[in-house]
């Protein structure tokens, strides 16, 4: 690297009398350099009990933070075991580094209880840990209906710019995703009956399973999954960043309820928002059956009747009922996550993840229960 | 080594986010061992100066050098080399919230130096050490307070003993004892590894206890209305504004501005 010869950093050990033991740095000292690590030559002068130790600088030749970090660990080593530190003949430089570095004494981090593998098992932390989070969704339930309450009085601070702006985020411009996921699920269902109803010759019942699936099932969740993935998400990134940069604490300093100004437009934006966009997946739906449909010899205008046939108000009612709850679970998880993320910003990625689990989750789970309370209602 | 050797040169650099100009035709030289200060009003492009130096933002037109090399010109080893010759804290301290400190203040010395585990231990404990947070190896950022995250952030800047410290406003946030204690310890810093020190503050407190050379930006006409030692300036600057900004604001009595 220079011109100036190298020579590795060492060191010797000499037991002089008086319980003095003398250590000789000599060699460059620098990172590049690979200086011993302090460790290793501590043990050395561990084996050799001494009441002082005496460090020389005098071979020193080149040096860089290598050095004074070396003197630092033989300080501490020596202030642990109540031995004397002298430090002679160091470089113009390295001595005052050193005070520096030992002008402040080293933080003792308390004590921490470390917690068992067996209390980590323990089902009642497991249990209290779930009824917490239990609480604390109820709790945030019923913040938001307080608030839904205010806001039909006409007295939440809720702007109605922010109503329209989340409603333009989530409405408009999910248009070209929906459109993809949805056609391509109308396109699967028609596929999926096809290849059965074809057995017993059967295919024009595909607009029955394809209309009756979109309306009942797959529009509601395919846009459901689509918006805890694109929606739900952002708003805990959303939320969760303003808590680390204090925006939320300001709002709640000013006098405002943040439940009132940040969660409730989202969740109603999402909430009149959603059973639209099921609306336009199920025609984008039913048409990618269509067409499918149509490579099976259904022509449209037999697809059409077909479906005119099996076309009831329930079907259509029970989607939109779906998607309206769908709305309502997809913002309050990714609200929830996000006013209830930690102040850094591994946390706001931990909020996003926590909002698209969980409201997957909640979708499934509900889509269940819903299904099977329509069964046993008959509609 | 003569201590008046040019170390970065700016040479008519032009700022300039898409078609608006934040600051034109900057020239100035800061020399090796300098504590150089950028200063200005607020909103006058100063950090903005700072990022084109340390070569995140393009200069729209212009070129800085540092040793006569440009940094913009030159190819990937070249910024390799000139990049582990700087050390930087950010405003925010700009730790890494996901790491702890000792793995923060590693990291550089992991990332360029072929080091073992222990030895990067020793380089990290006498770091943290020389920022007065011996012992904080295995705190996260979030569990310490801000003076001591900015502290931090310069035992990162320090891990590679840089030939340049660039400092983003580091008193900012910070109580009138703690930011004195980080000027010694720039200037402690400065003196014992013989950095050239380039700092963005407008503390006043901090501009005349350390600073030797300094360059005034001005948000109006959009350039740099005067540079040097700014206590001569303070006293001799032919610009009114940079005289009374180096007053505060003096001599109308306070309180009558609105």
């Amino acid at each position: 690297m220079s011109a100036v010869t190298s020579s590795p950093a060492s060191y010797a050990l000499v037991p002089e009398q008086d319980g003095l033991l003398r250590l000789d740095l000599l060699g460059d000292w620098t990172l590049a350099a690979g200086p011993p690590a302090s460790a290793a030559v501590l043990d050395e002068v561990r084996a050799q009990p001494a009441e002082c130790l005496r460090l020389s600088g005098a071979g020193v030749k080149q040096w860089d933070s290598a050095l004074p970090a070396f003197l630092l660990q033989c300080h501490e080593f020596c202030r642990r075991n109540g031995m004397q530190f002298e430090a002679l003949d160091l470089p113009d430089g390295a001595g005052r580094l050193l005070a520096l570095a030992t002008e402040v004494e080293g933080h003792q981090r308390p004590e921490v209880p470390a917690g068992t593998l067996l209390q980590a098992l323990d089902p009642r932390a497991g249990l209290r840990r779930l009824t917490d989070a239990l609480q604390d969704n109820l709790a945030f339930i019923g913040d938001v209906t307080l608030a839904f309450g205010r806001y039909l009085l006409g007295r939440a601070n809720t702007r109605r710019e922010d109503l329209l702006n989340f409603i333009y985020q989530a409405g408009p411009s999910a248009f070209g995703i929906i459109t993809l996921t949805s056609f391509l699920v109308g396109m699967i269902l028609a596929y999926l009956g096809a290849a059965q109803l074809a057995q017993f010759g059967a295919q024009i019942y595909v607009a029955d399973l394809v209309t009756v699936g979109m309306l009942r099932e797959m529009g509601a969740l395919m846009v459901a999954v689509v918006m805890a993935g694109r929606t739900g998400a952002a708003y805990a990134a959303q939320l969760g960043t303003m808590q680390t940069r204090e925006e939320i604490d300001a709002i709640v300093t000013l006098g405002i309820s943040p439940v009132e100004f940040l969660v409730l437009p989202r969740m109603l934006a999402l909430v009149l928002v959603m059973p639209l966009l099921v609306v336009y997946a199920n025609v984008i739906g039913i048409l990618g059956g269509a067409l499918v449909a149509a490579g099976m010899n259904v022509s449209l205008i037999q697809f059409l009747q077909q479906m005119q046939q099996v076309l009831a108000f329930d079907h259509l009612g029970v989607g939109l009922l779906k998607s309206v709850f769908f709305g309502l679970l997809i913002a309050l998880a990714g609200c929830r996550a996000g006013m209830r993320c930690g102040r850094s910003s591994a946390a706001v990625g931990q909020a996003a993840t926590a909002a698209v689990v969980t409201s997957i989750v909640y979708l499934i789970v509900a889509d269940a229960t819903f299904n099977i309370l329509f069964q046993e209602l008959g509609i | 080594m003569s201590p008046r050797e040019t170390h970065i040169e700016v040479r008519d650099l032009t700022m300039a986010y898409g078609s608006r100009v934040i600051q034109r035709d900057l020239s100035f030289d800061v020399h090796r061992g300098d504590v150089f200060i950028i200063m200005g009003g607020s909103g006058c492009g100063k950090s903005t100066l700072l990022k084109h130096m340390i070569g995140l933002f393009p200069p729209a037109a212009g070129d800085i050098l540092f040793e006569g090399v440009s940094f913009q010109q030159a190819d990937d080893e070249a910024r390799f080399r000139m990049r582990r010759s700087w050390g930087i804290t950010y405003q925010t301290g700009g730790l890494f919230s996901a790491m702890t400190l000792a793995q923060n203040v590693g990291l550089p010395l992991q990332q360029y130096t072929d080091l073992s585990p222990a030895e990067i231990e020793d380089v990290v404990a006498y770091k943290l050490a020389l920022v007065g947070l011996g012992g904080y190896q295995d705190y996260y950022p979030s569990e310490i307070s801000g003076g001591m995250q900015k502290r931090a952030g310069l035992a990162r800047a320090i891990a590679l003993d840089p030939e340049i410290l660039f400092f983003d406003e580091p008193s900012a946030g910070l109580d009138p004892i703690s930011s004195q204690l980080l000027d010694e310890l720039i200037l402690q810093m400065q003196e014992s590894l013989g950095a050239t020190v380039v700092i963005v503050t407008h503390e006043l407190a901090s501009i005349f206890a350390i600073a030797n050379n300094s360059v005034f930006l001005d948000a109006e006409t959009r350039t740099m209305i005067d540079y040097g030692d700014p206590r001569i300036l303070r006293e001799h600057s032919a610009q009114e504004k940079v005289r009374r900004f180096l007053c505060r604001g003096a001599p109308e009595p306070a309180g009558t501005r609105v």
